[in-house]
């Protein structure tokens, strides 16, 4: 919302400077966004004219100007093709910046003739992005004066941005009316000058009658007919204001329409009443029906939107834009003007839907005061006679008013119980007062009675009472009370399961993967790649194709940030992510997964180390991590080779707890790189955290008693030959089965396939660890132990120990 | 003549070159058929005096060779460890073997830190979904349906679910509603998470991160969302004196409403916190509007409390003075070397939280 200073003025008598107004301004909650103050940008510029105009000796599109700057008279070259003998403009001398074109000026020679400065376009004064030609200027424009003074543009222009519930402060008059409520001077009466609301008398009965079909979404129509008007452009005071704040001044007609939608935030139409056929009526869009509209567009209507129709055809969308038949043009002549209150809800929805942002949109859909219809139709009515002339006819209304009175209740001491601010009585009604509630006494339980005025639609309760007097008297007067502390020492802040994610992150980037952060969405065909896509979870309005869908894994975005760091010539990459994967839309519907990837050499390039790419082994070994970290019983897991289809079918596997997946891990499928678009291989792991378990309440903090043995420990080695489909798990089981109080430990060392071992067989080796715990180990026990491992590993994988 | 034996003798032992030509002249010299060996079996034909004095004096022969044998066998050794030392020698100055560094994003970190500060004042973290649905993100907090606050929001739609309108949450305070329903009061909670919001330039990611506040009891007013606020900002930037400006704005869901601001100074183009002058927008808040406790269950007659929401990307942005908003979502690993945080750097109020 953009105003200026002298507009402000015509509603708010003040003395304060234009610091103590933006800065009381924000304190109440209008926050200034900018303060444009173009006089200081714009003091070089100076009103001139053109004495002469020759054509350039050598160049056709170039004039040869002598200006007349009030200073003296300069020969400046000239490209504009509305540049001629005669006119007036805006000279700018040399040494000026230029703010449109963000230059400054320099004396320069074209093409051979000398160019003392320039006359400017309105682009060129940041005026507008019209460029066509230069400025020109009434004939009575002194000559020697300052642009930005004869222009009117040395008012500086205040931007705020206005929060949607301050319907009020949409016009220059709510914003006057806080101020002075805060003190920063008086509010004038709308009594005088273009303030005057007071009724004008109707010469005749309006030839245009209005009737509303739909009550509940236009309740008030106010019309009035005036004849033998004599619509032009309007004079330079009101012109000035609505460049001011960047609106492009039309007919005198629309520019009072327009003035009021900012002074007042009263939004009016005026019809060309020749063009409108029969009466006006207020009704729902017809199927098939079309409105060309002010904006040069043309609007498919429909049953949900609110038209002002006459009795051929819709010819306005109800508080959102007029239509270009019946819009006023230099040749109207009678006019009938409409001032309504238009249904918020409606007014705001029907605008989503076809895109348009209109002033009276804007104002509408916050809500417009309705008490003020017919002060508006008569400030409109006054403005229009004194700047059109014509006729008035008597006021046409449909509808009525509707009742908008209403009272709260305010405890004097809630503003101290909620607002941490203690303010007597009388300073909480003198705020409420200026701020235009009435006072109505105080009820059975001592509470203020205040009854709402009608422009603030916003005040429902006791909460807003507050807010008012708060905000009115200043949040800085709040003290900053510490919070009190419930116990000395305060109890954690996570759950364990919240803690496992950190655990989860500080564990993988110890590991040496750093942490991405990436989007919950990715397009539906990589969606596809990972077994998501299903429609509960794709995006009714994406904000573009490649991120339409909830991510089903957080592998892909990462598979595909290793590419784009491949691609900037990082190829050896290490990602994770922690976050979410989602099933279905439904709250348990996202899992938290603790998903990495490795892409490229698993140990680096250097002169100490044997070259070595990434392998699903690397990616057990993050899991595994992950799920130590977390306190996942990792020695009692399962290894299943079900992956899902994005992994490599031979190269992944599933670390199951019984039948609960803990994670996955494996080289990513090489069609899933081919269609991601990234050189593998890369390997990555998804650990499922929700999925795992939380350790049972056991009642203290302490550990079980560590054993420690008094007795060595006896290493053994074994190869066993076996099928090479037998995994080594399954070895590993055996051996540990043997003997379960004396096997403590046992690695696999070798795993080898080729001559010596036969056609389909592998060998593999394995290092046991024998832990007495009672005796040390005699050479007959070991031998024992050794044939109970042979015997049970025999049994298990139908193989035999190597010879 | 055991004279001339002496001096062979130890002319050979110097004379040895390495361990096995001692050793030959050992076994020459002491060994079964060695020389001096030899004399000594010669003894038993000597009269017993001539025994005597010949004994003595062989056995001092013999000791002072095995001395001498003893000595040498240490000089070799020690030349042979120079030797082996010498030949051992490798180029210092080669670089180690590289220990590749992984890296915490700087919204966990960032989240970490204000955890951590939250805790102290006896906050506890809460969650909820990402996909939430209209009542949760909406209704319930006072949006009424059509208000143009909803616009405000650009929301992300998911199809209907069961009747409900499902969207992707574009704040964090639906973990408020969720929280309320499901816990009585005293509630002081802080709800890290994901949001979401179809904008897409230079200051707006369709995916952002936010951090709630909620504190719902009988008794805490807007003076204790100051308190908590400043404490909170001072803490978190490290800057002491930081000053913090409250004005009032608007948000369905509180009632006053406020924004804050933090001091700052933009002098030269650089942004600087501090209490120099101007300032800086960080985050909204209000006590708890009487409508949104009634909506979920609470006694708005009994309760009262306050409510705040910032950007997590936001402040991590000026605490540590990263430029653009998008490059948090790109994984680019030369980003996240720089401004990632090493995994064992835990915030914690106790060890500082600034590094």
């Amino acid at each position: 919302m953009k105003f200026t200073l002298s507009w402000l003025k015509d509603h708010l008598e003040t003395d304060a400077s234009l610091d103590q107004i933006t800065e009381k301004l924000t304190a109440l909650g209008l926050e200034v966004e900018g303060i444009q103050d173009r006089s200081k940008e714009l003091e070089p510029f100076r009103v001139a004219h053109v004495v002469s105009a020759e054509k350039h000796p050598d160049a056709d599109k170039l004039r040869v100007l002598m200006v007349d700057t009030g200073a003296g008279t300069l020969q400046v070259v000239c490209g504009a093709p509305n540049a001629r003998a005669g006119m007036k403009g805006v000279f700018a001398p040399e040494g000026t910046y230029v703010p449109g074109s963000d230059i400054t000026l320099k004396k320069g020679v074209i093409r051979g003739v000398e160019s003392n400065g320039m006359m400017c376009s309105k682009r060129e004064l940041k005026l507008s992005d019209e460029h066509e030609g230069i400025i020109e200027l009434p004939d009575d424009a002194p000559v020697g004066a300052g642009f930005a003074d004869y222009a009117g543009l040395n008012d500086p222009v205040i931007d705020i941005n206005l929060t949607p519930d301050r319907a009020d402060c949409a016009g220059i008059r709510g914003i006057a009316r806080d101020l002075a409520a805060s003190g920063m001077g008086t509010l004038k009466p709308l009594t005088e000058g273009h303030l005057d609301a007071s009724p004008v008398t109707g010469a005749f009965a309006s030839p245009v009658g209005v009737s509303i079909d739909v009550p509940e979404a236009c309740p008030l129509f106010v019309g009035r007919y005036i004849r033998g008007v004599k619509n032009g452009p309007s004079p330079k005071w009101l012109q000035d204001k609505l460049v001011s704040i960047g609106l492009r001044p039309i007919s005198a007609l629309v520019d009072i329409t327009n003035y009021l939608t900012f002074d007042a935030a009263r939004p009016l139409h005026v019809f060309d009443a020749d063009t409108v056929k029969g009466n006006i009526t207020v009704r729902m869009g017809r199927e098939g029906e079309t409105l060309a509209a002010l904006n040069g567009k043309e609007y498919a209507l429909d049953a949900a939107m609110t038209v002002v129709a006459d009795d051929e055809r819709a010819e306005a969308l109800a508080g959102i834009v007029g239509g270009e038949p019946t819009g006023c043009t230099e040749q109207t002549v009678n006019v009938f003007v409409e001032a309504a209150l238009f249904d918020p809800v409606r007014t705001a929805q029907t605008g989503r839907r076809l895109g348009i942002d209109s002033d009276a949109r804007y104002r509408f859909e916050r809500g417009v005061d309705p008490a003020a219809v017919f002060a508006g139709m008569e400030r409109a009515t006054r403005l229009i006679l004194e700047l059109c002339g014509g006729e008035p006819s008597e006021l046409v209304v449909a509808g009525a008013e509707p009742n908008w009175k209403r009272s709260l209740t305010l405890r004097p001491g809630r503003v101290a119980a909620l607002g941490g601010v203690d303010l007597p009585r009388e300073r909480q009604e003198r705020i409420l007062a200026d701020l235009g509630f009435t006072l109505e006494g105080e009820d059975a339980e001592g509470r203020l009675v205040v009854g709402v005025p009608s422009w603030r639609a916003d005040v429902h309760g006791e909460a807003d009472l507050v807010e008012e007097v708060l905000r009115v008297h200043g949040f800085d007067a709040i003290p900053a009370t510490p919070l009190p502390r419930e116990t000395v020492l305060t109890r954690p802040a996570l759950t364990l399961k919240q803690r496992r994610v950190a655990l989860a992150k500080r564990t993988l980037a110890a590991r040496g993967l750093s942490e991405a952060v990436t989007w919950s969405f990715l397009s539906g065909p990589v969606a596809g790649l990972f077994g998501g896509g299903q429609p509960g979870l794709r995006l009714v309005n994406p904000i573009s194709s490649d991120l339409d869908v909830m991510r089903p894994s957080v592998l892909p975005n990462l598979i595909q940030a290793a590419g784009r760091n491949a691609d900037r010539g990082f190829a050896d990459v290490r990602l994770f992510e922690v976050g979410a994967a989602f099933r279905t839309p439904a709250p348990d519907g996202q899992d938290t997964v603790a998903a990495g990837i490795r892409a490229g050499a698993a140990v680096p390039h250097h002169w100490s180390e044997k070259a070595r790419g990434v392998d699903v082994f690397d990616a057990k070994a993050d899991a595994l991590a992950v799920l130590e970290a977390v306190g996942a019983p990792a020695g009692n897991l399962q290894v299943t080779t079900d992956a899902p289809g994005w992994y490599h079918p031979g190269r992944s596997g599933v670390l199951r707890l019984g039948p609960t997946v803990m994670a996955r891990f494996g080289e990513i499928h090489p069609s899933v790189l081919d269609a991601l678009g990234v050189k593998g291989p890369v390997v990555g792991f998804e650990v499922m955290l929700d999925a795992v378990p939380l350790p049972k309440k056991k009642g203290g903090t302490a550990k079980p008693m560590v054993q420690l043995s008094a007795f060595q420990p006896v290493e053994r080695d074994f190869a066993f030959v076996v099928d090479r489909k037998v995994e080594a798990d399954k070895i590993l089981r055996a051996v540990k089965g043997a003997d379960k109080a004396l096997v403590k430990d046992v690695a696999v060392f070798d795993v080898y396939e080729g001559p010596g071992v036969g056609e389909g067989r592998k060998s593999v080796a394995v290092s046991v660890t024998y832990q007495p715990t009672s005796a040390t180990l005699t050479d007959e026990a070991i031998e024992a132990v050794g044939q109970k491992i042979v015997a049970a590993v025999v049994k298990a994988t139908g193989g035999n120990l190597r010879a | 003549m055991l004279d001339a034996l002496k001096d062979e003798l130890l002319s050979q032992v110097n004379a040895a070159a390495d361990l096995s030509a001692l050793d030959e002249v050992r076994v020459s010299a002491l060994g079964k058929k060695g020389r001096i060996t030899g004399f000594m079996k010669e003894l038993g034909n000597l009269t017993p005096d001539e025994r005597k004095e010949r004994g003595q004096a062989l056995n001092a022969l013999k000791d002072e060779i095995a001395a001498a044998i003893d000595a040498r066998k240490a000089d070799l050794a020690a030349a042979h460890l120079k030797a082996r030392l010498e030949a051992e020698r490798v180029d210092v100055t080669l670089p180690v073997r590289p220990e590749s560094e992984g890296r915490i994003h700087p919204i966990s970190q960032t989240m970490d830190e204000m955890i951590a500060i939250f805790a102290e004042m006896g906050f506890s973290v809460a969650e909820g979904p990402d996909i939430e649905d209209d009542f949760h993100n909406f209704t319930a907090l006072n949006f009424p349906p059509g208000h143009p606050a909803r616009d405000m929001h650009d929301t992300f739609y998911l199809p209907d679910a069961d009747e409900k309108k499902m969207l992707l949450r574009t704040h964090t305070s639906p973990v408020q509603v969720r929280t309320m329903l499901n816990n009585k009061p005293p509630i002081r909670i802080i709800a890290p998470g994901r949001t979401y919001r179809s904008d897409y330039d230079m200051t707006h990611t369709p995916m952002f991160h936010q951090i709630e506040g909620l504190v719902i009891d009988e008794a805490t007013n807007m003076g204790h969302l100051k308190g908590c606020l400043v404490e909170f900002c001072r803490a978190f930037f490290d800057v002491d004196d930081l000053p913090l400006r409250f004005r009032p704005s608007f948000f369905p869901f509180t009632e006053p409403s406020a924004e804050v601001d933090i001091g700052c100074s933009r002098k030269g183009g650089e942004l600087k916190l501090g209490n120099y002058g101007d300032w800086l927008e960080i985050l909204g808040c209000g006590m708890v509007h009487p409508n949104v406790l009634e909506a979920c269950g609470i006694d708005s007659t009994k309760y009262q409390g306050f409510a705040f929401g910032m950007g997590v990307e936001r402040v991590a942005m000026l605490k540590y003075g990263i430029p653009d908003l998008r490059t948090f979502f790109e994984a680019d690993l030369r980003w996240l070397k720089h401004y990632g945080f090493a995994a064992l750097d835990i915030p914690n109020i106790a060890h500082g939280l600034t590094r």
